[in-house]
This record gives structure tokens, C-alpha cells and sequence, in this order.
């Protein structure tokens, strides 16, 4: 067999990284290269330099060192049971195709993951040396989030911290007993305990130290996690669950849900039908409520019959419908945290509704001005001039506002 | 010269260029300080108007004009939109603002809201020319340059040549557009005039490494165009090298995702046995933790690890069982590891366990000599946001983990036990006991164990008014060298 081209790797690299659903490259501290005299920065804000036609943003270069692995996990493409190519760059051919895109404004930065060859340290190994290649000979500021493999050891990891703006662990299914079933080699207990780890190491960075009273660097963009839905039969409340979990035990700054994707040499043991988009869709908007909308995990399911996310109509409006007693809520009174549980209503245009309130008071045409569409709000909501009367409690109303939803998208 | 019907206005403005805010900025002030009404100026850009400019009126002496701090900030970017009726509008919100110094904060209102969406525009258009620009190189070596040729839909070049300048130091690079150009010599950034698209080089070579990447990122399984095109819209396709790729890429995407939804699992590939035998040798059927009676605490913490008598471990991190030599006189329990025990898994780490240790510091007991546990070994908790909110363990969760206990009792033969709170008295006796009516009373178990009453640390945590606080720690290290004359 001749040797590959680089091309013909990174077609095969890149094809084996397209399940992973994070892409962001934000979040880290603000670096450029004005000092340095390098290439390189990141302002805070991530940019996607492009979008896939699945939708999805490509800001960075998202690529497998290699996809030769030792695992055998059913869901994966790269599994040492699969047919699929299998190829494996070289440290420089990933510095330099990094190098070459973002010269080129193609990315912000490298996402580098990998299959496990031979073992776990020295696939982290050659991670971590991409990654101080890039930073230290090639002067590169741009955004590095390494996968880290839960099994290397504490000195890699902490090198790999210290190149790296993001560092994540995937716990690849919502339950042990999933993990258990599906990736029979990966240890739940191993991946909790690395993220425990990480969440020690941040936090002890953070602390100035006495000598310099200077923050040492330590994966500024924080930690983040995937994980795989639809590939087992855990249901969205248990999904929430371990998130919450996630979030509260090791501080994530993300977690991802990444609908199982039917794979080419697909395992049998697992559903043969395309990825669940919408449930993905309203698993994000759940945790979107939990992170920015003061919602508890609990609550956001409460009262449903089958602890599944309706897939009509959004998480919030779906829990507003449940909880009628809670509203109307006064659109010149209510609070910030009142006002942040009405369908409709983003924590943008509350602090707007907030300030504008102050001045003078809001009419519902005025609150209509703010954000996107007045169809969803109308039942849920008293303003100047407006009160919904018994709307808030009509039996119909959620076919009323999936209807008049509907309507409007027609324009 | 124009017909004078149509020119109306009193005061003709004109603007050095399409961006010159400073100049727009000096004659608001004349105008809006000399009352001028805002239907009564004219505003032109002098490369788009013949029309001459009026003079401007002087400042009256001592006048000031006040406007809202963010207004300058604010109408600056909004000044690089492409409306031509900008120059205007921005002086028609300068002059409302001088009576409603509010308007801005009211979110409803027409000009606000206008000013806001354009602002907006702006921000968009420059967050898309930070994302599409692709440069191509050219030359080698010293030679080497990098050129793009982008599209703006409005003025903001001037503003965005930074961002390339912190990104790009090292390298050489022009960015070319309709209007104007910026161009970074790696020490110098330099303004110009604008260009064609022929001015720009027509391909780079690593363009197809670019293409075959986008060409395999995408999952064929998951086609969403609207959301493709609501970020990337048409207009931008045309200077994206991997955009020509898009059309055939959606059109084949159905019949790529049914390829790999009835391609039918095959045999598994030739190497996987190999890989299974060196990696994943045929584990020895692991024995149950309740088989295998550990015979030191050395195992039974390896045996605790995999418990499941409780379904506390679903949540947690990890067993963070009893830490101390296996022939202390005392042991310590406690009620349930914390955030710290459970990430470090070693107990009375975290804030109740500094309280803790530094007591048993003053009352003169070794805590290297001492054996410390907890009546419940898995963390409890609610999460809230990034916190782990603590739970009190249940009588059922109590029960399950006395499995535990009981056998690092038995293993060590204490002389003593500690029962810091009412978690570790009911674990250690069976029964709910008031802890605070019976603090310092030593209770004997019907195996002739000795149990010590106190509380658990963390409620010295919980008092904040201070003296309060330092006459439970001083009660709380009266208890403490009472276990060290038990211990004797």
C-alpha cells in the first residue's frame, strides 16, 4: 500500500472528527500576537469562519491525529471493529496544516482529538506535543482545544493545560449503565474522576500565586464535555439530570448533545435511522434554561408525563403551558427572574424591557417592538392596556400558539 | 450649480469622506449649540457631491452640549452603515437627546431602535468580514504576502484593520475592497484607496486541502441549509473558495445518508481480534465487594469503590471512604463527604475539614494517629448552576452504608468513636438522638463501643455572627480535648 498524501489523510481525519457536535472557540482569555510578533489571537468571541451544509459552524480545524483505536465503543466510527480507513498524521503535518489555515483566515484555531493507539499516554503524548509545537516554535496564539484521554497521566494532562485554551473529556452516553453496554473498554468511573481532576487543577491555577501574584495559565477557556443522545434509551429528564450533574460537580463551561448519527459499517447493536435533530435542538434550549434562565433541572420536566421534551413547541413555553398559575406576569413590575420564565421573552430583551420600564411604562405594542413575535407572549403577559383575561387559562391555547407560530414563519 | 428649489436646507454640511466621523461630529456640535434644526441642514460627502459647503457657525462662547456618555461610542459605529440618511438621522437623535436625555434606554422608540439595528448591521457585516476573508498567498520567502479581496456591505474596513493587526502581526498581508483598502507591511498599517477584484490573486494552492476538509466535516445525515444560510448568506458565497462545493454537497446528501443507513454492518475488520487480545485480555470474573470479605482497610477501600448499596453513587464522583491507621484508638465519623471530599476523595478536606483540623491541632490530638470517616461515603447533592448545593443524607442511605462502617469498626477495634453530628449518632447508635441537649456524653453500645456526642464542624461554618462563631469554636475544642482525655 503506498503512503498517503496529506490530502488524502485529512480527508480520512476529518470525515473520522465529524460526529463530534463542539465546535466553539470561545470563552478563552483575550491573547493576540502584537507582542509575540507571532500569528494569532482570540478576542474572547469565537468566529466561524464557515458552515457546513448540515448548519453547523467550522471555526476550527477539527481533526483526529489518527483513527486507529484501541476501543471498541458501537457508536463510533473509528472503533477497532470498523472497516473505515485508517490513517494517521504526523505532529508536523497537523502543525503545519494548522499553520496553513489559519494564515489563510480559514479557522480560528486547531480542535485536536484522537483515536487511542498503543496507549493512552502516548496518543496524549503526541497531543500535547502538537499543541507546544504550535505555541512555542510556531508563535501560534489562536484557540488549541485538546481531548483529553481520561486514562493519561496527571504531568500530560497539566502540560496539555498549559497549551491549551480548552481541554474536554467526553462522557459519551447520560448513564454508566449506557457507557457500560455500548464502549465496554471506557471506565465511568475514570472519565468522572479526570473531570474532577481538571476542575482541581483550574481552580488551583486561578489562585494568584504568593511569589508573583500572577495567575498561572491553565486551560483558560475551561472544560467541556459531549455527550451522545439517542444511541441509548435514556429519556431527555435523564439526560438533563447527568448535565446538571456535570455542570455542578466539574464546572463545564459546555456540554454537548450529539444526536446519534447513523455511521457508514454501522454496529448492529445499535438503531439504524437518522440523528433525532429536533430532540438535539430542544435538549440544547433545556440547557439554555438551566445556564442563562434560572431554571432548576427538576422543574424543567416537571409534570410531563414521559420525561421527553416536547417536540413541537419550546422547552419554556412547553413548562409555561404546565405552569398557568404562574402567570400572567406584569411586564411593568414583575422582576428580572419572572420575567426571564415568559415564553417568548430572551434574557436580551428582558434587560431591555428593565430599562425601557424605568422611563416610561411599556404598552404591548411597545414590548411587540423588542423581540421577535408578539403570538407567543400575548397569553402570558400584562401590560399597559393589555391584560389576557382568561386567555392564560383556554384549554386550546397550545394549539392556538403552535398555530399562530406557524403563520408567521410563513413570512 | 443646482437649481436653489431644491436646495432648501440653510446649512449645507460637507464630509471628507463617507467615514469621517470627526468631521460630522464637529459640525453637529456647531449646529445642534447654535440651535440649528435638524430639517434645516444638508449633509454630502465631498467625493459624492458638487455641492459647496456653507459656513459653519461658530461656537457660542461657554457653550456646552451634554449628551448621554455611550451616545459618541454609539453613533461612531452606527456612522459606518451604508444609509446614506445616517449623517442626518445621528444628528436628528443628537438633537431629540438634548431634551430626552432618556431616549436611549427606551428600547420601544423608533430612532432608538433604529440606531440600535444599525449598529447591528455593522457589527454583522464586521463579524462577517473577521470570518470570510481568505487570503491568498503570494510570493515565497521574503516576497511572501497575503491578499484578500472582500466585500463589505458597509463602511468598516477603517474599523476592522485592528482586529487583522493583532491576529496577522507576522505576517504581510492587504486586505482589498470597493471602497478601500488596508494593508499591513508587519509594522505599519496603512489606509488606501479601494480596488477590483482582478487586484487580488485568483487562487491559492491550499485551497484544496481547504475544500477536501469542508468536503468531509459535513454529515450528510444532518443537512440543514436554512441554518447554513442564515449565518452564511449567498452574498458572501461567491470569494469563499469551499462555497462552489455547497450545491452538489446538498444534492448528494440524501442518497450519502441512506448509503450509510442501509449499508448492513459487516464483519468486523481484520486487526480488531489482534487489538481485543493485546488491549482487552479476558477479564477475570471480578468477585462482588460482599464476597470478598476484606481482611484490612486497605481492601475493603478498594472494595468500596464499586459500591452499589445505595444509589448515592449515581451522582457522585467517587467513594471517598475512611482515611488513618488501621490501629487508631479513635475513630472520627462524620456525615457525608462535601464538594472538596468528593473531587480529592479523601475526607474532611474541604472548608469543614480546615475547621476541623485546625481544632484538633489546639486541643493537642494528633490527627496522623486518628482514624476519620463518615457515616455515608457518597456525596448527596443538589445541583445549582455551577454549585453542588449539600443534602442531608437519608435514614435508608444511613442504613445501606453502616456495611461500611461496621467493618471498618471491626477491622480497627477502636477504643473510642466520635459521632460528629446527629447523621454520625444515628449511624453509630441505630437511633435518631438530640445532639445538642446530649454534646459531651459518652454513650456505650450494648458491644461495648464507646460513643462520643458532638456536633459536626460544618456548624461552626454556618454562624456569622463572630462571637457567636468563636464561642461555638472554643465549645467545640472543650469537646475535642474531653476525646483526648478519653483517648488516654
Amino acid at each position: 500500500m503506498s503512503a498517503l498524501t496529506v490530502r488524502e489523510k485529512l480527508a480520512i481525519l476529518s470525515d473520522a472528527a465529524k460526529y463530534d457536535a463542539s465546535c466553539a472557540s470561545s470563552g478563552s482569555a483575550k491573547k493576540d500576537s502584537l507582542t509575540s510578533g507571532g500569528i494569532g489571537s482570540t478576542e474572547g468571541m469565537g468566529i466561524c469562519h464557515s458552515y457546513a451544509p448540515d448548519g453547523r459552524c467550522i471555526s476550527l480545524l477539527k481533526i483526529l491525529l489518527t483513527n486507529f483505536c484501541i476501543y471498541d465503543c458501537s457508536y463510533c466510527i473509528n472503533r477497532s471493529s470498523s472497516n473505515v480507513r485508517r490513517a494517521r498524521f504526523s505532529i508536523d503535518e497537523v502543525v503545519k496544516l494548522t499553520m496553513d489555515f489559519y494564515r489563510r483566515n480559514y479557522i480560528e484555531g486547531l480542535f485536536l482529538s484522537s483515536g487511542v493507539i498503543r496507549s493512552p499516554d502516548e496518543t496524549m503524548g503526541e497531543m500535547v506535543e502538537v499543541a507546544r509545537r504550535l505555541r512555542l516554535e510556531e508563535k501560534f496564539s489562536g484557540y488549541i482545544h485538546l481531548k483529553t484521554i481520561p486514562e493519561s497521566s496527571a504531568e500530560l494532562v497539566e502540560k496539555a493545560g498549559l497549551y491549551a485554551d480548552r481541554l474536554s473529556i467526553n462522557v459519551e452516553l447520560p448513564t454508566d449503565e449506557g457507557v457500560k453496554r455500548l464502549a465496554p473498554e471506557k471506565k465511568p468511573e475514570t472519565i468522572r474522576l479526570s473531570m474532577a481532576k481538571l476542575r482541581q487543577k483550574m481552580e488551583e491555577k486561578a489562585e494568584p500565586t504568593l511569589r508573583t501574584k500572577k495567575r498561572e495559565r491553565f486551560a483558560p477557556g475551561g472544560q467541556s464535555t459531549q455527550m451522545i443522545v439517542g444511541a441509548d434509551k435514556t429519556s431527555d429528564d435523564g439526560i438533563l439530570h447527568t448535565s446538571a450533574r456535570l455542570y455542578g460537580s466539574y464546572h463545564l463551561r459546555r456540554v454537548y448533545y450529539s444526536a446519534f448519527s447513523p455511521i457508514p459499517d454501522s454496529s448492529s447493536s445499535l438503531p439504524l435511522q437518522k440523528p433525532p435533530l429536533m430532540r438535539e435542538h430542544r435538549l440544547y434550549q433545556a440547557d439554555w434554561l438551566m445556564r442563562f434562565y434560572g431554571f432548576s433541572q427538576p422543574e424543567i420536566l416537571a409534570g410531563s408525563s414521559d420525561g421527553m421534551l416536547d417536540l413541537t413547541i419550546d422547552p419554556k413555553l412547553a413548562w409555561a403551558l404546565r405552569n398557568r398559575g404562574r402567570f400572567p406576569v406584569d411586564i411593568n413590575r414583575a422582576d428580572r427572574e419572572a420575567l426571564l420564565r415568559v415564553p417568548g421573552l430572551g434574557t436580551k430583551v428582558v434587560a431591555k424591557i428593565l430599562e425601557t420600564r424605568r422611563h416610561r411604562r411599556m404598552r404591548l405594542e411597545d414590548v411587540g417592538r423588542i423581540c421577535q413575535s408578539i403570538a407567543k407572549l400575548r397569553p402570558f403577559i400584562i401590560a399597559e392596556g393589555w391584560s389576557p383575561g382568561a386567555l392564560t387559562d383556554k384549554l386550546g391555547l397550545r394549539g392556538k400558539i403552535v398555530q399562530s407560530c406557524e403563520q408567521l414563519a410563513l413570512f | 450649480m443646482r437649481p436653489a428649489e431644491l436646495n432648501l436646507a440653510r446649512y449645507s454640511v460637507r464630509l471628507d469622506s463617507e467615514t469621517d466621523f470627526a468631521g460630522w461630529r464637529d459640525a453637529a456640535r456647531r449646529m445642534a449649540l447654535n440651535e440649528v434644526r435638524p430639517e434645516d441642514i444638508s449633509w454630502h460627502v465631498v467625493s459624492n457631491s458638487d455641492q459647496g459647503q456653507t459656513d459653519l457657525p461658530a461656537i457660542p462662547a461657554g457653550a456646552q452640549l451634554v449628551v448621554p456618555r455611550d451616545f459618541i461610542a454609539r453613533a461612531e459605529t452606527a456612522f459606518c452603515h451604508s444609509d446614506p440618511g445616517r449623517f442626518a438621522f445621528l444628528y436628528r437623535m443628537l438633537w431629540r437627546l438634548r431634551t430626552e436625555p432618556e431616549l436611549l434606554s427606551i428600547a420601544s422608540d423608533p430612532d432608538a431602535r433604529r440606531l440600535e439595528a444599525m449598529e447591528k448591521a455593522v457589527r454583522r457585516d464586521s463579524h462577517k468580514m473577521h470570518a470570510f476573508v481568505r487570503f491568498r498567498k503570494i510570493g515565497d520567502g521574503d516576497e511572501e504576502r497575503y491578499v484578500a479581496w472582500f466585500e463589505p456591505d458597509h463602511f468598516i474596513v477603517e474599523r476592522n484593520a485592528d482586529f487583522f493587526v493583532r491576529r496577522f502581526t507576522g505576517m504581510r498581508w492587504t486586505i482589498l475592497t470597493p471602497y478601500a483598502s488596508a494593508d499591513w507591511d508587519g509594522d505599519r498599517l496603512a489606509i488606501g484607496p479601494g480596488a477590483a477584484k482582478a487586484d487580488a490573486p485568483a487562487q491559492d494552492d491550499t485551497e484544496a486541502l481547504w475544500r477536501t476538509y469542508f468536503e468531509n466535516i459535513f454529515n450528510p445525515a444532518r443537512l440543514k441549509v436554512k441554518a447554513m444560510q442564515k449565518e452564511m448568506p449567498k452574498k458572501y458565497w461567491r470569494n469563499l473558495p469551499e462555497a462552489s462545493l455547497i450545491p452538489d454537497l446538498i444534492a448528494g446528501a440524501d442518497k450519502a445518508a441512506k448509503d450509510m443507513i442501509t449499508k448492513m454492518p459487516t464483519t468486523p475488520a481484520l486487526h480488531h481480534a489482534k487489538v481485543q487480545a493485546k488491549h482487552w485480555p479476558k477479564r477475570e470474573p471480578t468477585q462482588t465487594p460482599e464476597d470478598d470479605d476484606a481482611r484490612s482497610i486497605s481492601g475493603l477501600r478498594e472494595a468500596a469503590k464499586g459500591c452499589r448499596r445505595c444509589p448515592l453513587w449515581r451522582d457522585a464522583t467517587q467513594t471517598v471512604f475512611g482515611e488513618g491507621p488501621d490501629n487508631a484508638k479513635v475513630i472520627f465519623v462524620g456525615e457525608q463527604p462535601g464538594d472538596q471530599e468528593d473531587l480529592a476523595g479523601k475526607p474532611f478536606v474541604g472548608p469543614a475539614g480546615k475547621v476541623f483540623d485546625s481544632i484538633l491541632d489546639d486541643a493537642g490530638v494528633d490527627r496522623q494517629k486518628v482514624y476519620v470517616t463518615n457515616a455515608v461515603k457518597h456525596f448527596k447533592f443538589e445541583p445549582r448552576g455551577k454549585r453542588r448545593i449539600h443534602s442531608k443524607p437519608n435514614a435508608g442511605e444511613v442504613q445501606a452504608c453502616r456495611w461500611w462502617i461496621d467493618r471498618e469498626f471491626a477491622l480497627i477495634k477502636p477504643e473510642l468513636a466520635v459521632a460528629l453530628g446527629a447523621t454520625a449518632a444515628l449511624s453509630l447508635l441505630g437511633k435518631a438522638i438530640p445532639v445538642t441537649k446530649m454534646r459531651g456524653q459518652v454513650i456505650e453500645r450494648e458491644d461495648g463501643l464507646r460513643v462520643f456526642i458532638t456536633i459536626h464542624p460544618s456548624f461552626i461554618l454556618r454562624i456569622h455572627e463572630p462571637a457567636e462563631k468563636e464561642a461555638e469554636r472554643e465549645r467545640f475544642l472543650h469537646d475535642m480535648k474531653q476525646v483526648k482525655r478519653l483517648m488516654a
